[in-house]
């Protein structure tokens, strides 16, 4: 045994000091995620301490001196926004969410004080209908690039020729094995439902997501991920409650339970397969081979934005394809620009829970925009929790 | 004239008197219209409103959402059944506790001792339940258990790991009621009933118990009035399966955008509650008030 005991600690004090300061400058993990508000209590705390929350320097008096941006859980790289402060003086506050939404009822419910936010391709069409986001003025986006862009990934940030919403990255939903734990090798929806109910009894974990727990159960029957059909939904219904008794959680936080060994399979996205597996190489990425979800997250600018001026230059800042490739580097989401695909290193372009396999992507199918409002899907995953 | 002079100097005084009164209430008085009434008032709007199609509000007069509720049955019943359930645990074990604290424990460590009760509160309970998250996650006991020999225990969201959390989370608030009235407790009463030939245990019947139902009745109902709106301790140690209405609300919310069906079911949870106080009340008086004994 070659172990030390400090392996088994909880985390020693020189990581909790680093991990806090990852936090601070708005690197959340999914694990981090829900945890966010109570350490961001000790962060409040220990800065009034010991001095280090940043004074607000003197900033470049057009951009204001702070923002905050809605993103996802570990999207970004945290020094991107320590160097875009270094840059103009502005601080950015990272709001980070679990479902899209969570992030629409922000803004309808209105004063979100967001400057920039990363909504999925799906809803994009809603945010325009109910005019939280405008045309974004593409003068203020030099290092944009829409020639350089995949279009196959990219489409739904226009509507009717104009752009409200410019790509971050693309990526699909599948799911992740702990194969030491389940070595039967598992390669469709029907696989992870069906072992959820027997080796998997008890370590399944499914998204608090109603267009992803969803969608997968409708791909156990070969219907389509975004069906909105009574019947199809109903069957659907059926294998959830099914499946209920014998989960370890619904939650969209779920590497947590995946790094402890509490869970040993769950429904998970691209960046957070990657991460799982480079840090624990028997936890396996799967697509289904009935097909599931494949998406792109979008930046926008609300209407409502406090600090437009901030929003744009963060926005551009991240266009920077020298910026931009340190950020996917750090959440492990595939890229839609070619720029930067260029200054990708060999290994993350050949790595394929990234790039999966025609056969694998030519299934999947993008959310529907009907699918977010749909109150049926939402009463069902209601009653999918509640049972 | 003196008499009229008196009966003007009298007013003058009764209106410095509401005067004064009415100041010194003014700043509650502001605080719970616009922190308590108002919400309410729109709250009880949105409930008898429709949700927009793409979710929110949308004026309407609709008795709907209220027709509705069964359709989060399931939900209310679970609460009503980990309300009292959570209490009762809570009580199980804060009773020794404060009986030790008041009756047994050196007067010069009460204090100490008390403080140490009160001091987690100084911490959020989202960050006390998330220290629960790694003791009872696969890194915590579980861990410890696999070096033993015991693999593959799962403690974390089961329901035993939900009731940890809500007993741990809430027992100052059942134990600080409790040794109040204990406290209190005229001792000398103890001593008569053993002189009448009691033993302990119909002592601690008879006399000590009954005489801290008010205690007891307090902390109960002000434990499961908290949890009738229970939300983050299921969701952190139970992983969310458990389904109360607290986390129907959230959802509602900030789910499915749904305000007014998520105001209707507010609206009925704090009427739930007041009944629930209202009823607690009684009990706690028809016990406690019927059978109050003093020496003098």
């Amino acid at each position: 045994m070659s172990k030390s005991y400090r392996d088994g600690l909880p985390i020693s004090p020189e990581n909790f000091v680093d991990q806090l300061m990852r936090l601070k400058r708005g690197s959340i993990g999914r694990r981090d995620f829900l945890g966010l508000t109570g350490l961001g209590i000790a962060t409040a705390v220990m800065a009034r301490e010991i001095g280090i929350m940043p004074t607000p320097a003197f900033a470049a008096e057009s951009l204001g001196d702070r923002m905050s941006i809605a993103t996802w859980p570990n999207y970004h790289d945290p020094q991107t926004f320590e160097n875009f402060k270094k840059d103009t003086g502005v601080a950015v506050e990272v709001n980070v969410f679990g479902s899209n939404e969570e992030m629409l009822a922000k803004l309808q419910a209105g004063a979100s004080g967001w400057s920039l936010f990363v909504p999925t391709n799906y809803t994009i069409s809603t945010y325009k209908k109910l005019g939280i986001i405008e045309p974004l003025e593409m003068a203020k986006l030099p290092n944009f690039d829409g020639t350089q862009e995949d279009a196959r990934f990219t489409s739904e940030g226009t509507i009717d020729g104009t752009i409200y919403a410019v790509p971050k990255n693309w990526g699909t939903t599948g799911f992740a094995v702990n194969t030491k734990k389940l070595a039967k090798p598992m390669t469709s929806w029907k696989e992870f439902w069906d072992t959820a109910m027997a080796e998997g009894d008890g370590r399944t974990m499914v998204h608090d997501y109603q267009l992803t727990t969803i969608g997968n159960a409708l791909k156990y029957y070969g219907y389509s991920f975004n069906s909105l059909k009574q019947d199809e939904l109903a069957k659907a219904e059926e294998l959830l409650l099914k499946v209920k008794p014998h989960l370890f959680a619904v939650s969209s936080d779920y590497q947590p339970g995946m790094r402890a060994g509490d869970a040993w399979m769950t429904m998970c996205w691209t960046n957070d397969g990657a991460q799982l597996h480079r840090d624990i190489p028997e936890i396996a990425y799967v697509l289904g081979k009935e097909g599931g979800e494949i998406w792109t997250d979008f930046y926008a600018i609300p209407k409502d934005a406090p600090n437009k001026p901030a929003g744009y230059a963060l926005l551009n800042y991240l266009m920077n394809p020298q910026v931009a490739v340190k950020e996917h580097l750090a959440n492990g989401a595939p890229s839609t620009d070619a720029r930067v695909n260029k200054l990708l290193p060999k290994e993350v372009l050949d790595n394929p829970i990234l790039y999966p396999a025609a056969d694998l992507l030519t299934p999947l199918e993008f959310g529907a925009a009907a699918t977010l409002t749909d109150p049926g899907r939402a009463e069902l995953m209601a009653r999918f929790k509640s049972a | 004239m003196s008499a009229g002079t008196g009966t003007v100097s009298m007013h003058g005084n009764r209106f410095r008197h509401n005067f004064l009164t009415a100041l010194l209430l003014a700043p509650a008085t502001v605080w719970l219209v616009v922190f308590l009434v108002l919400p309410f008032i729109a709250i009880a709007v949105f409930s008898v409103g429709e949700r927009a199609p793409e979710g929110g509000y949308q004026a309407a007069f609709t008795l709907a959402q209220y027709a509705n509720l069964p359709a989060r049955a399931t939900a209310f019943w679970n609460t009503m059944v980990l309300a009292p359930v959570g209490a009762l645990a809570c009580l199980l074990v804060a009773y020794p506790v404060a009986y030790y604290l008041a009756l047994q424990a050196p007067q010069r460590w009460r204090l100490i001792l008390l403080a140490l009760v009160v001091i987690p509160f100084w911490t959020s309970l989202l960050m006390r339940t998330y220290a629960w998250m790694y003791i009872l996650g696969g890194r915590g006991i579980p861990a410890l258990l696999a070096f033993v020999g015991i693999e593959d225990v799962r403690l974390i969201n089961t329901p035993g790991a939900v009731l940890l959390g809500i007993v741990y989370g809430y027992l100052p608030l059942m134990i600080l009621p409790i040794y109040v009235s204990l406290e209190r407790l005229d001792r000398r009463l103890l001593e008569a009933s053993a002189d009448l030939g009691a033993t302990p245990l119909s002592t601690f019947l008879g006399v000590t118990l009954k005489l801290s139902l008010p205690g007891v009745m307090t902390g109960f109902s002000l434990v499961m009035i908290l949890l009738l709106g229970e939300y983050l301790i299921p969701t952190l140690l139970g992983g969310g399966k458990v389904f109360f209405i607290g986390n129907a609300l959230v959802d509602l919310f900030l789910q499915s955008r749904n305000w007014p069906f998520g105001s209707a079911i507010a609206i009925t949870l704090v009427l739930v509650s007041v009944v629930v106080l209202i009823v607690a009340n009684r009990i706690s008086n028809r016990v406690a008030g019927a059978r109050r004994v003093d020496l003098i």
